[in-house]
């Protein structure tokens, strides 16, 4: 698993630096253009640092958490990096995951990224993207479906939680000096929580 | 994109040793970190202040390393908090036994940053508190949002609590008068023209040849509005009339003021503002205690001002007043 977790991470950082650009403009117009920009930095350091032979599961996602909390900076950094190291905690332990554990891992994500952005959902931030893609994760395991489909389940909800915060007002992160100026743009924070999480699908699928 | 660089992944780092190169009396490099401390730091017995954020706000932060002011200054990517890592070296660097007070400014990276490297801190029982300057009046101040940003004002936190702390004070007392100085401090700015992140290569907004912003943040945030341009008399009136709406400041009271260039602002044009911010104090009957003009807290290439006022009393004319050397800020 250790391989295959490296394996993954590496997908997922190839997916936000070609999306670097992409990531910026829309962090130009409601924030300080610089998302992309520093999750590209933080990744290819990543890329650079991890390695195959790093450990187990756990050790690896620990690794990466912490190579992002140095390297991203802004609030991307501390976020993203919670999120690697809860999931780090969750999986402590084993070699496999089940599709149940992808529900502890989820909560523990959620859970960190809430206590450290003092954020809910429903306040144009990433949350507004995992926690759809959780519910729809849950549901899915819950009807029996299998780890593909879940993960399908989980991106389609996050596409469409990326997309409502197009609909709603920011009341946290830099956007939120906007008003309701931010109104109209997509939150670049919940477009690179989508993105992570098409790169895990299409990691699994492949 | 035209600058005065030559590797945009190098900016920070040929900044910070151009930057204690030039001032080795005062600063120096924590070797292998993007903090600065006092040269020969750790020889001192008292509360450590420690600031920082994201570069391109020059001489803000490691320019205001010094004796009367800060300890150690932490230096982010450009417009980006620095990292906990780094944050967690400067309290290391710096601190000497009776603990490290963080200056934050209000922004949810820096925030969560500094606050992150405070518990590692902690974990290590090193004593840590920290304080959160948010001085600008464009922004709403309202608890649904991240809160009004920290901008030009922290300097005066950097130069009163400096001062307190130079006393000897704990850790709580250097803590009450930066608080002191926080809910007595507002400023407002806006730009004639947008600053371009080396690392960006454009303009972070656009404005057109006869337009300015009012009440842009530090980093090119959105402010108010945007109107045509007009003498600077209106635009000066305009940020210290929604200062003074603030209601902290009243006839009879003694301010310190400060106008403060975005990094592109001729110093004539910012006397000429300065001008006109002491003809609206004087009409209110508000007493300038001390001002300052200059570039204290930038905004890489933008052009433009804000205007800080700082409540005073005895206590903080006191602090204001205490010597401090420090390569950007020197009170003899």
């Amino acid at each position: 698993m250790a391989s295959k977790i490296y394996e993954c991470i590496s997908r997922i950082a190839d997916r936000i630096i070609e999306n670097k650009d992409y990531l910026t403009e829309l962090d130009r117009e409601i924030g300080d253009a610089d998302h992309g920009i520093n999750m590209a930095r933080g990744y290819s350091e990543a890329l650079e640092q991890l390695d195959k032979e790093d450990g187990d599961l756990s050790a690896v996602l620990k690794k990466t958490g912490m190579i992002l909390l140095s390297n991203v900076g802004g609030a991307s950094g501390p976020l993203y990096g919670t999120a690697y190291m809860k999931a780090s905690k969750t999986v402590a332990g084993k070699e496999e995951l089940s599709v149940e554990d992808g529900k502890a891992v989820f909560e523990a994500v959620i859970g960190g990224i809430k206590l450290r952005g003092k954020a809910e959902r429903g306040e144009k931030t990433m949350l507004d993207a995992i926690i759809p893609a959780y519910e729809a994760y849950c549901q899915a395991a819950d009807a029996g479906s299998s780890l593909t489909e879940c993960l399908d389940a989980m991106c389609a909800a996050a596409a469409e939680g990326a997309e409502f915060t197009k609909t709603i007002r920011a009341t946290k992160g830099r956007a939120s000096y906007l008003g309701d100026r931010s109104i109209g743009h997509q939150d670049p924070g919940a477009t690179s929580a989508l993105l992570t999480m098409e790169a895990i699908r299409d990691f699994f699928k492949a | 994109m035209k600058k005065l660089i030559n590797d945009v992944d190098n900016v920070v780092n040929e900044m910070l040793n151009g930057m204690t190169a030039a001032y080795p009396q005062y600063i120096e490099r924590v070797p292998g970190t993007d903090v600065v401390i006092r040269t020969g730091a750790k020889k001192t017995d008292k509360v450590v202040l420690i600031s920082g954020g994201g570069s391109g706000h020059e001489p803000a932060h490691g320019g205001y390393v010094g004796k009367g002011m800060l300890d150690a200054a932490v230096a982010g990517a450009v417009f980006t908090s620095p990292t906990p890592d780094q944050v967690y070296e400067a309290i290391h660097a710096a601190e000497c036994g009776k603990g490290a007070l963080l200056i934050i400014k209000n922004y949810t990276g820096d925030v969560m940053n500094f606050e992150m490297a405070g518990e590692m801190a902690s974990d290590e029982d090193i004593l840590v508190d920290q304080v959160i300057v948010a001085d600008d009046v464009a922004v709403e101040n309202s608890t649904w949002t991240t809160g009004r940003r920290g901008i030009a004002g922290t300097v005066f936190v950097h130069k009163i609590a400096g001062a307190c702390a130079e006393t000897g004070a704990d850790l709580p007392e250097v803590k009450r008068v930066a608080e002191k100085v926080i809910a007595n401090v507002r400023s407002m700015g806006m730009a004639v023209s947008p600053c371009t992140v080396p690392a960006v290569g454009k303009p972070g907004f656009d404005l057109a040849e006869d337009e300015v912003e009012i009440g842009i943040g530090i980093h090119g945030e959105p402010g108010t509005h945007r109107e045509k341009i007009t003498p600077v008399n209106n635009t000066a009136d305009h940020l210290v009339g929604k200062i003074l709406d603030e209601g902290i400041y009243a006839e009879g009271d003694e301010v310190a003021v400060m106008v403060n260039g975005m990094g592109a602002t001729p110093l004539s044009e910012l006397f000429i503002a300065n001008l006109r911010v002491n003809e609206i104090l004087a009409e209110k009957k508000i007493k300038i205690y001390k001002t300052l003009v200059g570039n204290y807290m930038t905004s890489l290439d933008m052009a433009g001002f804000s205007v800080t006022l700082l409540k005073l009393d005895d206590e903080l004319k006191a602090f204001l007043d205490a010597p401090a050397d420090t390569p950007a800020y020197k009170e003899v």
